[in-house]
């Protein structure tokens, strides 16, 4: 593609088919305590 | 839906629903724009040759006919692949993940409602949170493990912190309870990942040993530049602790090899230009650290009110540039806000079902009442019951397990809602009473967070392309 340069190959919809196991941490117990910060957690399965 | 923004001179368009980020040039931009007004177009509607008319009519002005013809097939492909006005296929789910079968994973534990410092900003009201100064007994804190091994069906790994108050000053405790912890994971075939969050005072060479050797992360409280930390974060005596403390993290943070931990601080509005603080970290040789936002009633002189988003916002662009060089040069750090995976992020089960507070993380105080976070303790409304009981009040985990990003309104047309999955519920309740809310000025600055860290991402991304 000319005008576009794609940063990501994974998508959201693609998780849905092996997401949901629940071994990753807990977002609160890394650093935040005070802000919800799920969307900078690993993925267990992807360590 | 998609959120298009320009920062540092890179047009970018998130599609939020699949996650995919894309770096566009100027022409693309105005492009995507003029399609996403009103209602975003589906792949039949964008591959109607008068699609391609309007564009022309729209922006042959400023760009050749081959250009916009070319961005318009771009347009295409991305949309056909799934990339691009990509409808949301989740709300489906939230039934399920509502009706979820969860298992506790995680418990903080207020090893100690005491605390050597007076934060003046302190959520836990120098550690007494709305009660009295209190110290977890090694049984409590054993029947605390007990129940969250017991609580934990299939999952493995477990996350204990250790938090406070100051746990250090309970500090004999936590070594029993890990020593604790260690024996029975072999038993149950369970893994415990002990964390702590510390303000230093007590930290000698002994203690940071242990830390090293048992915890798989440690959060070092400490708020930046000297002045600013000595302003808010006083002994009892009113002297400040900058001087006393910063060596000792130092030390820690190098014997852990700069890994598994972060130097976590608070800003207020009184140091609104925080990015000098997140700099003077970079500059005592911290790689992992956090800044957040004050919590606190918007009464209080120093909390964050509306008007002083703005400068927050600057704030958050100068840092993203900042970091962008530093990591140039080799001098690269860690903030977590700025930490984005967008390969290996959580699954969307995760980001539907948030924080994970009321139903797989619960705080216990000293005395070994539950409640649904640490920010929630003491307040007796959502007292959900007891080690030694368990949940005795499962009508408060259900509330918890049903708030989501769609049972949030304002969250439905939010960018950021896969992002912070519908923000801190203890802010929400604090700012309007109910956890189905969202925290307006909290909102505001997640958004410019996740905005700069994928701003950084396409820096970086760039830079890499150079090399």
């Amino acid at each position: 593609m000319k005008h576009v340069k794609t940063l990501n190959t994974q998508t959201l919809t693609n998780t849905m088919k092996k997401g949901g196991c629940g071994e990753c941490q807990t977002s609160c117990q890394s650093a935040c305590k005070t802000s919800c910060t799920v969307g900078n957690q690993t993925c267990e399965q992807k360590k | 839906m998609i959120h298009q923004y320009q920062n540092n001179g890179y047009s970018i368009v998130l599609d939020v629903n699949s996650g995919a980020v894309h770096v566009v040039d100027e022409l693309c931009y105005a492009a995507i724009a003029q399609l996403a007004a009103g209602e975003e177009p589906d792949l039949a509607a964008l591959e109607k040759p008068e699609t391609l008319e309007k564009l022309q009519a729209a922006l042959g002005d400023r760009y050749e006919s081959g250009q916009i013809r070319e961005a318009w097939e771009d347009i295409k492909e991305l949309t056909r692949e799934g990339r691009l006005f990509t409808r949301d296929v989740f709300e489906p789910m939230i039934d399920q993940v509502k009706q979820r079968k969860t298992v506790v994973k995680a418990l903080c534990l207020h090893i100690a409602h005491d605390c050597n410092l007076a934060c003046k900003y302190c959520f836990a009201e120098e550690g007494e949170y709305h009660g009295r100064r209190a110290l977890m007994s090694y049984e409590v804190g054993k029947k605390a493990l007990d129940f969250l091994i017991a609580s934990s069906g299939n999952r493995r790994n477990l996350e204990v912190d250790f938090f406070g108050g100051e746990p250090l000053m309970n500090w004999q405790v936590v070594k029993d309870l890990v020593a604790y912890g260690r024996q029975q994971e072999k038993l149950h075939d369970k893994h415990f990942r002990f964390t702590v969050t510390t303000n230093g005072v007590l930290l000698n060479d002994e203690i940071q040993e242990f830390i090293n050797q048992e915890m798989d992360n440690v959060v070092l409280s400490l708020d930046g530049r000297r002045e600013v930390n000595d302003a808010m974060r006083p002994f009892r005596n009113g002297k400040g602790s900058y001087d006393l403390i910063v060596p000792k993290f130092q030390k820690l943070a190098d014997s852990r090899n700069q890994e598994r931990y972060y130097v976590r601080g608070t800003f207020t509005r009184n140091n609104l230009d925080f990015s000098n603080d997140v700099l003077h970290f970079a500059d005592l040789g911290f790689k992992q650290m956090s800044i957040e936002p004050v919590v606190g009633d918007e009464s209080d002189p120093y909390a964050i009110r509306e008007e002083d988003i703005p400068k927050i916002c600057e704030e958050y662009d100068r840092l993203a540039k900042l970091m962008i060089e530093r990591e140039r040069e080799g001098e690269g750090f860690n903030f977590f806000h700025f930490m984005i995976d967008l390969e290996g992020g959580p699954c969307v089960s995760k980001r539907l079902s948030g924080c994970g507070s009321g139903t797989e993380y619960l705080a216990v105080t000293p005395w070994g009442d539950l409640y649904p976070c640490h920010q929630f303790v003491g307040r007796e409304e959502f007292l959900m019951g007891n080690v030694d009981e368990g949940i005795t009040h499962p009508e408060i985990a259900d509330e918890f397990r049903g708030c989501s990003v769609y049972s949030k309104e304002k969250c439905r047309s939010c960018f950021a809602k896969f992002y912070c999955s519908g923000g801190c519920m203890a802010n929400a309740y604090n700012f309007h009473g109910t956890i189905h809310e969202a925290y307006d000025i909290g909102c505001e600055m997640q958004r410019k967070r996740v905005e700069c860290a994928i701003m950084m991402k396409a820096a970086l991304a760039d830079a890499s392309d150079e090399a």
